[in-house]
């Protein structure tokens, strides 16, 4: 698991195709959203988690299509499944690599939100930690599973986020409501704190149940 | 068997137009609504139909990837008796039941629980192997068109009664259309993917987004509902005569969506079985024209039986 997870960084320190490519989509997403919204300060602070979110999934969908893909070339996905190792052990390493690629994406690009929306959090601001490691945990875990899947399709690419997103739907919801919370002070971000935690246990015990089958698939 | 068909679809639609006219001139005017509210009678049905339907597509998804292994199907029964045990003894606990809505009863609960695990055992013993999975198509087809129905009638009655066409953030209209949603990716998934594990994968989301709907439900908890209250199990009051009109509309839309499902399900099984007689055709080709011809007549005879 180690190895691969070790391997994954590597080549994306090497090469940084995905971590560039992500940087600069969600980059042009907030400068879109900038041009198209125009907000004063108090009406930001009710939508700028909406477009957080929205910048942070199409993003995350770029980084999530490159993970299996990579593996199709000289068929290292074939032999990742004759080897001895789990699948799950895989998996896992897989959906680390993926997280810590988006953590590092929501680092930087959310100072990037602060300046251009002029941002002020009115809420309890460390519950913004939380919310962004379950929030992305939740995309990755899911993304991973379905990009395994959507290896098997034509056009692979397409097929990503038309799985992922009816699914990610709850999570998203939970997301956007729970940072919205946080930055107006109008209510209690808890109960969507739970709720992605929820669906965060429920999806990745469901996608580790499920991993072996998928893989196997051929 | 093939003959109960064409005796069935008469019956079928007699009893279609037997609702359809307790629905339009036998039921009571609503006090407050007016006429409008008799797209109910099509609203209603259509959901519970859809409903049932997506069930079943859950049921047999799960069966399917159960089936693959002997060890996991015998854990996955004991789960889902474990399951029906649970919901069986449940809503008879004090703590539990007076967390159900005013209206549900504990027995209803505990009959429901018995009869959706014996619905899961019906379905692994009447639909074994590919059967299963051929089952999990139509209902998913049939069930989204019936909740294509849900979504387009709705609007139509809410724009004169609310006001407004859609409720955003309102609890049962997102998450119908969530689950439609799931369902129509669960279709395209489907046809986009042509491999030998289609199948199986198409199962795989099914249960994902079986796991994703009673979350949809909670995540929007929070948001009011304008919608009317359920008819059944909830707290919502309705007139007896309409309960009764409605009721009748469910059972002729339940025949409908049978007869439905099983032509498509002859369909897809004809299908399989013409395709499956061409990769024989193709593998028998170098032999010469009389294997081909005989693996097409192999075909048509299968196919018209």
């Amino acid at each position: 698991m180690l190895a691969t997870l070790g391997k994954d960084i590597r080549l994306e320190w090497r090469s940084k195709d995905a971590l560039n490519a992500m940087l600069f989509f969600s980059l042009l997403v907030v400068v879109i959203f900038v041009f198209s919204f125009d907000p004063l300060a108090e009406e930001s602070r009710h939508i700028v988690g909406g477009l957080v979110w929205v910048a942070f999934l199409f993003a995350a969908v770029v980084a999530l299509n490159q993970t299996w893909a990579r593996e199709l070339r000289n068929q290292v996905l074939d032999a990742y499944r004759v080897s001895p190792a789990p699948a799950n052990a895989l998996f896992v390493a897989k959906v680390l690599g993926n997280f810590i690629l988006v953590s590092l994406l929501e680092a930087l690009m959310a100072p990037l939100f602060v300046i251009f929306y002029n941002l002020r959090v009115l809420g309890p601001a460390w519950q913004l930690i939380p919310v962004a490691l379950l929030g992305t945990w939740a995309l990755v875990v899911n993304g991973t599973f379905f990009a395994a899947m959507s290896l098997r399709t034509r056009s692979r690419e397409l097929m990503l986020p038309l799985l992922l997103f009816p699914v990610s739907i709850p999570a998203v919801i939970s997301m956007v409501a729970a940072t919205t919370n946080i930055l107006t002070a109008e209510d209690s971000a808890h109960f969507y704190i739970v709720l992605l935690l929820t669906y965060d246990v429920v999806f990745t015990t469901a996608c580790l149940a499920l991993f072996e089958t998928v893989l196997q698939a051929e | 068997m093939k003959k109960a068909f064409p005796i069935l679809a008469v019956l079928t639609a007699l009893f279609l137009a037997y609702a359809f006219y307790q629905a339009m001139f036998v039921a009571p005017t609503d006090a407050a609504q007016g006429e409008v509210y008799r797209i109910i009678y099509y609203h209603v049905p259509s959901a519970w139909t859809a409903f049932l339907l997506f069930f079943v597509n859950f049921l047999a998804s799960v069966q399917y990837l159960a089936s693959a292994k002997a060890s996991s199907q015998r854990a996955t029964n004991w789960v889902v008796i474990a399951i029906g045990i649970i919901g069986f003894i449940a809503p008879f606990i004090p703590q539990v039941r007076q967390q159900l809505p005013t209206g549900m009863y504990p027995s209803s609960v505990a009959t429901t629980a018995l009869i959706l695990v014996g619905l899961y055992f019906l379905i692994g013993k009447y639909f074994p192997g590919q059967n299963l999975d051929v089952l999990a198509v139509t209902a998913a087809e049939v069930g989204v068109v019936f909740c294509t129905i849900v979504l387009v009638t709705g609007p139509i009655w809410a724009r004169p009664v609310w006001g407004i066409w859609w409720a955003p953030g309102d609890i049962r209209l997102t998450s119908t259309l969530v689950l439609w949603l799931i369902y129509v990716s669960y279709l395209v998934l489907r046809r986009f993917s042509d491999s030998a594990q289609t199948q199986k994968l198409a199962a795989v989301l099914a249960v994902f987004g079986a796991l994703d709907v009673p979350l949809v439900y909670f995540s929007i908890w929070f948001f009011r509902t304008q919608h009317p209250q359920p008819v059944i199990g909830g707290g919502g009051s309705m007139d007896p005569r309409m309960l009764h009109v409605l009721l009748i509309s469910w059972m002729a839309f339940l025949c409908f969506a049978f007869l439905v499902c099983w032509s498509r399900f002859r369909l897809e099984k004809l299908r399989r079985e013409v395709e499956e007689a061409e990769a024989l055709e193709s593998l028998l080709e170098p032999a010469g024209p009389a294997a081909l011809s005989s693996a097409v007549k192999v075909t048509f005879s299968r196919g018209s039986k």
